[in-house]
Formats: structure tokens, C-alpha cells, sequence
């Protein structure tokens, strides 16, 4: 268990982390998520003590390591660049922080060997990390990562560098890899989706401060706030303003719908409804649906999926569906939604209903 | 603007080649008609690099010619093969603004100023770099930086073919959707041929009319993102495309039939050819679960947010799931169905199925 | 359990007492006597700054300051240039470069008083092999000992020789850290190689220019041992330049007290020139 108490970093007059309180869990992943330049690398670097805290306290397995040097803490960091000892081979890079934690030589060999299996490089134990590929070497590096039992094991964007592919493989091996080591996990990316495949929990980030921490799939479906939801959507979300009056939500654009249960209670009043791409197809999927209409000004057709990008009002929207649907360009087309996926967020950016 | 053809191109590094091991790429025959959007795909080391840098003329092939409509360009430097291209990593001119790196490839070749400050306004608006045309490159963000990159292989209107290799490398996700569509919607307006080099299959597919999918050196199908989708004529394809990727299972085949753990599985059409290592491949988006089928159990469930990617077990095998709506629980045992006209037999790596009728 | 301390300053203690040892302490003497006159018997008379103005006023002074700065200035306008030519000729890979590097390093390597009798003899009429050439094949009348222009040309070459590599060699590294996508981007912008210099190469290489600079300037400024060994300051006090003439108060006139005043003004004009020079550099620099 990993424990932040209002942590904060500045450097001279700019602060990088606002005060952040959290408590990481050991059995999961937690995932960082933000854009570049939110705050996730600082973060990491307050937790693994390679930058000194302005104010706050660490505190890991409920030992206040704070003024600990990050030699002492026992921890684990893979850098988004592949980083590894030039003049070693894998199998010296993997067993290098063994020896220097003095485990003996046979211990060494066992531990280095399982590990290699794990992240399937057996085969190229004897060759230097100049000799193999991009994500060959980041497997190195995560395997010198992996092979100590650390406390704690962070992982800044480690597949950023990797082919796609790989980075898919990878990640699903990650959490697998990880499980019952009984170290704290905290995994940084920019990608929505990432932060979805590897599960666990997610801290969303943005200018140096934690916005949301919860389950990742409870983060997803329920942002507190837009700017939580603008972080967690992969296409970025469609939003518009709607003017509550009575039972119905009516866009600016003239469409609209009705509303029940809690939303139905909000006062009156202007709000902003966001949307996902996801929730918005160009077929009818159940009698809820509400029919939207927009020009299509740019369509993309990735073999399972359809996506339209289209002007509705002043809004620009993009529909993504499952399957080949085909649009003219320029042309009015009809989506539908269920009212039921829309978020409601008030003036101040929090999430109402 | 110009049509592209590549005649028996081979390339190798070596000053003597002897083996197809030693050729970078291995003989490839492609027509992209004027105007198109294409795609190379394909993971590190395909060889995508290396033909990108033979049709924009950083390389001299050692076997086969390019040609420009009829032109044969082979021997070509780039300057006059008028192409442009856009890097992996942003390259700006750091002691210029933004407006002279946009102005730069026009003002090389004797463009009059208005005509350039036309074309550099144009193509600022529609990257939103407006407000930063005079600010030095060197001050501005790796985005910026990669969006002004991009600009100058758009800013020219008389060239035969735009090339961009990986551009989206170093841009953030969100910034990510806004410029691929960017240039979709470009493509769609100005009608430039252009290809499109990358590892990311989502780029690649949702950016290109036609993808060629490479893998060592090999062309292994060229068609639009539904067929590479729908009918992968190879499990590589199968497995690239798609995300995750399509379900390769060990399986015999019999008749019009597949024997998968034992069970009996309905194919698109009958099998063809003999021996050789034979697979199942089934997407897994065209799995069902539901009351009848083969009995699975249920091993993990992951929410990505707009479905569920559920993996279960069949006999030795495993198998992902893409369910909407509701998914099983974990443990759970489940039933599997295959969509039979989706479902086909793939022999030592290429399709065995016939079309059906 | 160990804890983050103030640890780190031990490291820099070894620091501060070697620049006290070897800079600060002598630095202070050199104060000590600019200010004072003795005659000996460690008996020394308070004398304020009368030396400073002494100098300054001095003819003498201002010759030897003026031929120190022509000096610098022929040498970093011919260097410079020369340099960064040279270093753009190099192969950036390949079986050349090696060689090449060893060829470029070899004068940096010798001696400056072995660079200084070097080119003394090579030069001398009548011995040297330079000299033979130019007197006694093209007729042409050299002789650094007796003619005030042929000394200039001399030393000038002599530096130019011994250091034009440091300058190669800087920009070498600068040019070859430069990605090859600059210059295909460079080739399909249909950039001219006077464009592809101008935009991408020197801007690439000015930080590793600026320190070439700064180094040649130094080096130059307060040269020394090759001068000397050449012409000794000669013929006349053509060629004495500040340093060879700061040599000849202190330890020829053993005037001490005016020898210090000028090191010191001589410190500080070299200091003032460096920070000019670095300031205007890195202006606008965002870093």
C-alpha cells in the first residue's frame, strides 16, 4: 500500500503537483491517466523519490518513507525510453539489481531465467540490448524491473515506443505479470484506452492535481466532472449546450428529448450534455432512442468500425458504431441515442446528473 | 498529382544479395490510382520504411522502377520527383517562424509571395496555427512542432504524391483524432494521392481507402480496411487488423466442415488444398454467446468502456469474445456460437475456404 | 535507515578548496601587489590605484592591447570560418572518419613550445624549409626576424595550425548529431545547400560554435609560449603581445606592483569580452 498526504512539488515559483492525497492499493493496477504535461511523471517521481517533495508525507507499507533515498525504498521504475545497461547482456541486466540486493549467484540464475520465460526472452539472454529490437528492449528493461521483489513498481507510459500490436500483447501480459508480487503497481499513460484494458483503478490528472480515483470502469462510466470525462474518451466526447425546462432537454440546435428520474429533478436551467461517440449510431437501437440530425463532414471506415464526424448547430460530433455504414459527405444523416447515456454538467464543470 | 506504380521493386542493403533473407523488401507490384488514400502497415522491420524512402527518393532500389503516371522516376532525387513528405519526428527549421518553415518548400521554388501567403494562411487555419504563425518554431510545443512539420507537406498543391511516415508518433491521443481526421478531411477536399506509413492499424484503416499490410519485406494483401477486416486472407492479417485481434485456433478440417475441440464447426465454404498446418480463424467480434454451442467457460472480463472483451475456455483452447450489453460472469460456464459465413479454415497461414456462392 | 540529508555538501568542499588554492589565494596576492610598491625586504608602501591609472595611460599599454586584439580577431575570422568548412567536408561515416579525427587532433596534441621552435625553424630563412621556399625559390623577400609583416604571418599560421582542429572538431560533433530526417526533409523542401547550411546546419551547431568561440577567444587572448618561442616579441615590439609583454615587466623590470595592475586589467577585459560574447549568443535562446 502506497499512501500520499498532500504531496506537492514546485520548482522555484511554479507549482508541478497541487496538494494530492491517495492511497494506492497493492493487488491492481493503478493507472495514472492524463495528457502530457498533467502531472503523471512528476507524480511518479514524488512516489519513487527521485524528486524532493515541496510539502506532504510517503508513506509505503505504512512506513513514512519520505525521507528515504530511492536507493533505500526498494522500488522498481520503467521509463517510457528503453533503458538498459549498453555493456550488458539481457541476462546482466536482468540480474544486475539481484546482485547488487547480494543475492547469491544461483538465486540469481533461477530468478533471471524465470523471468526471461515470463517476458519470453530466453532466447536472447547472451546478446547486448543493441542487438535486439524496440520492444525486445523494453522487455529487458521490464524484466530487470519484474525480477526483484520490489515494494512498489512504477511504469511511466512503458508501451508508449512499442508497435501497436505489441503494445496490445504487452498489455494484456502486464497485469498477469504483476499479479500476487505483492507490490504496489502504478502504471502512467495518455491513452483512454490503455487505461480500460489494463482495469484496476484510475487516477485521472490533469494540471498537476488528481482529479477522479476510483475502479477504472466506475471512472468511465460516471466522470465527475467534464474535464474527468474529456480525459476518459477516446474519441475526444461530444458535448453541447442543453436548456432544461420542465421534463425536456433542449439543444441549441432545436432537438431535444425527455427526461426522467433524477434529471428530471434538476432545476431549470442551461447544462452542458455530454455524450461518447460510442453511444451515438446511425441506427435505431431500442424505442428510447432519440434521433439526432447533423452533416456529415468527414466519415472514416475502419473495417469493424464507422465514424462520422458531424455538424450539428455549432457543434461538431462524432458518431462511432460498430460494423460498415456508409455516409455521403455533405449530406444530413439521422443518429440515434439513448438519453440515458448522456452526462448533465452544471456551469462549474461538475457532473449534476 | 499522379497516379503510383511499383514494378518488381526489390531492395536489399546488402552490396550482394544472395538469399530473399538478405532483401529488405522482396518484390512488390502495386498500382494506387491518382488521387487515392492509401496505407503501409505493418509492425517494425516489415520493410515500410524502406519502400516509403524508395518512392520519395531518399533510396535507390536495386531491382524494379517507380513510376509517376507514366514518368519512370527511379533515378529521381526528391527535389524532382515533387513529392512531399512528413516525418516521424517533428523537423522545423528552428531559427524560422512559423510562417517561414510553412513559406519554406513554396519560397524554394520561386512562388510568388502573394500566392505563398495565400497558401500559408490556408493551410495555418485549417491546422489552427494561426495565432502562432510568427512565433519561432523552436519555441513551440512537440505537437505544434509536428502539426507545423505537417503543414509544410501540405502547403504545396502541384505535387504528385504526400507521403507521411508515422506522424502521429509524438501527438497525444485526443490531438490524435482531431488531426487524422484533419487530414481524411483534407484528402476528401483536395484529392491528393497520398500514402500513409505506420504500426497502427487504427490510423492506418480508418485513414486509408486501400491498406497494403506488409510483414518481412512482403506484401501479404492489399485491399480496402472492410476486406482486410472482414475476409483477412492470411492469420497475420487476421491477427494485425482488428483489435484485438482475430481468434487462430488449431482445429482439422473435414469437408465444408472444421473439427474444433472435438466439436463440429460450420465454414463460409468448403475447404481447399490438403496437409500443412491447419487453423480456425474467427473474429472476435463474431462470436455470440448465447443459449446453444460449445460449452465455454468464462476466464476474464474486461470493460473497455463501449463493450465488453470476455476471453473463455474451450478445451485447451482460449478465445476472446466481444459482447455488448451485458457480459457473463467470471467462472461462468457459457455457450459459443460462430457466425458461420464469417468462419473460415486458414492452411499453414493462408485461407483455405472458398468464397461462398 | 538512511536519510535524504545536506550530505551533498561534503562533495563540494573539495571544490571550494582547490579553486581557494589555485585561484583565490594567488588572485589575492596579485590584488595585494597591485595596490602596494616595494623595494624589496618584504617592506611594502600603500599606493592605491595609482598603478591602474599608470598603466592604463601607459603607451606601451595601450600598443600591446591594441596588437593583442588585431591578433584574436585575424585568427577567429580566419579559424572560424576555416573551421567550420573543414568540419562540413568531413565524412559523417564511414572509413574516413577515424582517420580523419586522428589527422584533425594530431596538432592539438603537441606542445606549445614545441609548436613554437617547430615553426621557428621551419621559418627561419636560410635553414627552414619555409624559408628556403619563399626566399629562395618564389624570391620573395620573408624573414620574420627583421620584417614586422612576415612575423605577423608567421604566427597567425603558426595558430591557425595549431588550432583551426578544436574548432573542426566541435563542429564536427554538432554536425553529426543532427537527424538524417532534417536533410531528407531538407530534399524534399527543395532546400539549396546554401539553405540547407543556413537553416539546419548552423543553427544546429551554434551551441557547440559558441563554445569554440569562447575557448579560441581565451586561448587566444592570453597566448603566451608559441609567440614567444617564435619571434619573441619581435621584431621590435611588433609582435609582443599583451601577455609577452606583462612577462617582461614582471619578471625583465621586476616591477611587481604594475605588473599586477595590468594582469588584472588583462583579467578583466578577457572576463568582460567572454560575457559580452556569451550574453549576445544566447539572447534569445528560450532555454
Amino acid at each position: 500500500m502506497l499512501e500520499l498526504r498532500d504531496v506537492t512539488k514546485r520548482v522555484g515559483a511554479i507549482t508541478h503537483i497541487k496538494p494530492t492525497s491517495m492511497t494506492l492499493q497493492t493487488g491492481h493496477f493503478n493507472v495514472l491517466l492524463g495528457a502530457t504535461g498533467s502531472g503523471k511523471t512528476s507524480l511518479i517521481k514524488l512516489m519513487a523519490g527521485l524528486d524532493p517533495l515541496a510539502s506532504g508525507r510517503v508513506i509505503l507499507n505504512g512506513e513514512d518513507v519520505t525521507q528515504v533515498r530511492t536507493q533505500g525504498r526498494n522500488i522498481s521504475l520503467v521509463h517510457q525510453f528503453f533503458v538498459n545497461y549498453p555493456h550488458m547482456n539481457v541476462f546482466d541486466n536482468i540480474a544486475s539489481p539481484l546482485r547488487v540486493a547480494g543475492m547469491s549467484e544461483n538465486d540469481v540464475q533461477k530468478r533471471v531465467e524465470e523471468t526471461a520465460d515470463l517476458l519470453q526472452l530466453r532466447p536472447m539472454l547472451m546478446r547486448r540490448p543493441s542487438e535486439l529490437s524496440g520492444g525486445q528492449q523494453q522487455r529487458c528493461a521490464l524484466a530487470r524491473a519484474l525480477a526483484k521483489d520490489s515494494r512498489a513498481v512504477f511504469l511511466d507510459e512503458p508501451l508508449a515506443n512499442l508497435d501497436y500490436k505489441l503494445r496490445e500483447e504487452l498489455r494484456e501480459q502486464l497485469p498477469e505479470l504483476l499479479a500476487g508480487r505483492g507490490a504496489v503497481v502504478v502504471y502512467a499513460t495518455s491513452e483512454p484506452e490503455e487505461a480500460l484494458l489494463l482495469g484496476g483503478w484510475t487516477a485521472l490528472m490533469e494540471d498537476g492535481h488528481v482529479t477522479q480515483f476510483g475502479p477504472t470502469s466506475e471512472i468511465y462510466h460516471s466522470p465527475e466532472s467534464l474535464a474527468a470525462a474529456r480525459v476518459f474518451s477516446d474519441p475526444p466526447i461530444n458535448t453541447a449546450t442543453g436548456i432544461k425546462t420542465g421534463s425536456r432537454i433542449s439543444l441549441e440546435s432545436g432537438m431535444g428529448w425527455q427526461v426522467a428520474n433524477a434529471t428530471a429533478e434538476l432545476p431549470d436551467g442551461r447544462y452542458t450534455i455530454a455524450v461518447r461517440a460510442y453511444d451515438l449510431s446511425p441506427k435505431r437501437k431500442s424505442d428510447l432512442d432519440v434521433q439526432l440530425t447533423g452533416r456529415v463532414i468527414v466519415t472514416e471506415l475502419s473495417g469493424s468500425d464507422s465514424s462520422a464526424h458531424f455538424q450539428m448547430g455549432d457543434n461538431s460530433w462524432v458518431s462511432l458504431a460498430s460494423g460498415v455504414h456508409t455516409y455521403r459527405i455533405g449530406q444530413e444523416h439521422m443518429f440515434f441515442m439513448n438519453p440515458s447515456h448522456c452526462l448533465y454538467f452544471g456551469d462549474d464543470g461538475q457532473r449534476v446528473a | 498529382m499522379a497516379r503510383v506504380t511499383l514494378k518488381n521493386l526489390r531492395h536489399s542493403y546488402m552490396p550482394d544479395p544472395q538469399g530473399p533473407d538478405d532483401f529488405a523488401l522482396k518484390g512488390l507490384d502495386v498500382t494506387w490510382r491518382d488521387g487515392g488514400a492509401y496505407a503501409l502497415l505493418g509492425p517494425s522491420g516489415c520493410g515500410k520504411s524502406t519502400l516509403l524512402n524508395i518512392i520519395s527518393g531518399l533510396l535507390t532500389p536495386s531491382e524494379g522502377a517507380i513510376l509517376f503516371d507514366d514518368e519512370d522516376v527511379t533515378q529521381m532525387t526528391p527535389d524532382e520527383r515533387h513529392i512531399s513528405q512528413v516525418f516521424q519526428f517533428p523537423v522545423v527549421y528552428d531559427t524560422m517562424t512559423v510562417r517561414n518553415n510553412l513559406a519554406f518548400p513554396l519560397k524554394n521554388r520561386g512562388v510568388a509571395p502573394d500566392r505563398i501567403k495565400a497558401r500559408v494562411d490556408e493551410i495555418a487555419e485549417m491546422l489552427e496555427v494561426t495565432e502562432m504563425l510568427d512565433v519561432r518554431a523552436s519555441n513551440l510545443s512537440p505537437d505544434n512542432k509536428q502539426k507545423i512539420s505537417m503543414g509544410r507537406g501540405l502547403v504545396r498543391d502541384d505535387v504528385n504524391v504526400i507521403m507521411f511516415d508515422e506522424p502521429l508518433t509524438v501527438i497525444d491521443p485526443h490531438l490524435k483524432w482531431k488531426l487524422r481526421s484533419k487530414l481524411k478531411e483534407l484528402h476528401q477536399r483536395i484529392k491528393l494521392t497520398m500514402i500513409y506509413v505506420t504500426h497502427d492499424q487504427t490510423e492506418a484503416l480508418t485513414f486509408a481507402d486501400e491498406v497494403v499490410v506488409m510483414q518481412d519485406g512482403e506484401v501479404v494483401q492489399i485491399g480496402t480496411p472492410v476486406e482486410l477486416f472482414e475476409r483477412p486472407q492470411h492469420t497475420f492479417v487476421g491477427h494485425f487488423i482488428g483489435s484485438p485481434g482475430m481468434n487462430v485456433l488449431p482445429c482439422d478440417a473435414q469437408g465444408s466442415h472444421a473439427i474444433f475441440e472435438g466439436h463440429k464447426v460450420a465454414l463460409e465454404g468448403a475447404v481447399t488444398g490438403h496437409g500443412g498446418e491447419v487453423r480456425l480463424g474467427i473474429r472476435p467480434e463474431h462470436v455470440r454467446i448465447g443459449e446453444t454451442g460449445l460449452p465455454a467457460q468464462v476466464i476474464k472480463i474486461s470493460d473497455v468502456g463501449r463493450h465488453f472483451v470476455v476471453e473463455v475456455q474451450i478445451g485447451e483452447s482460449r478465445l476472446k469474445v466481444i459482447v455488448e450489453g451485458t457480459a457473463p460472469t467470471q467462472g461462468e460456464t457459457v455457450n459459443v456460437s460462430f457466425i458461420p459465413e464469417k468462419t473460415r479454415v486458414y492452411r499453414n497461414g493462408w485461407i483455405a475456404t472458398e468464397v461462398p456462392k | 535507515m538512511k536519510t535524504v540529508n545536506n550530505r551533498g555538501w561534503f562533495f563540494v568542499i573539495p571544490v571550494v578548496i582547490l579553486v581557494a588554492f589555485n585561484a583565490l589565494i594567488p588572485m589575492m596576492t596579485v590584488v595585494n601587489y597591485s595596490v602596494q610598491e616595494t623595494f624589496g625586504n618584504n617592506v611594502f608602501f600603500w599606493q592605491g590605484l595609482d598603478w591602474f591609472e599608470q598603466i592604463l595611460r601607459s603607451d606601451r599599454f595601450q600598443a600591446a592591447l591594441g596588437r593583442q586584439f588585431l591578433f584574436t580577431a585575424i585568427i577567429l575570422a580566419i579559424e572560424v570560418p576555416l573551421g567550420i568548412a573543414v568540419a562540413l567536408c568531413m565524412p559523417r561515416k564511414g572509413f574516413w572518419v577515424p582517420v580523419c579525427l586522428v589527422l584533425m587532433a594530431l596538432p592539438m596534441l603537441i606542445p606549445w613550445n614545441v609548436v613554437g621552435s617547430m615553426w621557428n625553424i621551419f621559418a627561419l630563412p636560410k635553414i627552414g624549409m619555409l624559408g628556403y621556399f619563399m626566399n629562395d625559390v618564389l624570391g620573395v623577400n620573408y624573414d620574420m626576424t627583421q620584417n614586422r609583416l612576415a612575423a605577423w604571418i608567421t604566427i597567425v599560421v603558426m595558430d591557425v595550425w595549431h588550432w583551426t582542429s578544436l574548432v573542426v572538431l566541435l563542429c564536427y560533433a554538432g554536425l553529426v548529431s543532427i537527424p538524417d530526417a532534417y536533410y531528407q526533409a531538407a530534399k524534399i523542401d527543395g532546400a539549396s545547400n546554401w539553405a540547407v547550411f543556413r537553416y539546419i546546419q548552423l543553427p544546429k551547431m551554434k551551441t557547440v560554435l559558441t563554445i569554440a568561440i569562447l575557448l579560441r577567444f581565451m586561448d587566444s587572448f592570453n597566448i603566451y609560449t608559441e609567440p614567444f618561442v617564435l619571434t619573441g616579441g619581435g621584431p621590435g615590439n611588433s609582435t609582443t603581445l599583451l601577455s609577452i609583454d606583462l612577462v617582461k615587466i614582471a619578471l625583465g623590470q621586476f616591477d611587481l606592483g604594475p605588473a599586477a595592475a595590468m594582469s588584472l586589467i588583462y583579467f578583466a577585459i578577457t572576463l568582460l569580452v567572454s560575457w559580452i560574447f556569451y550574453t549576445v549568443m544566447t539572447k534569445d535562446d528560450p532555454s
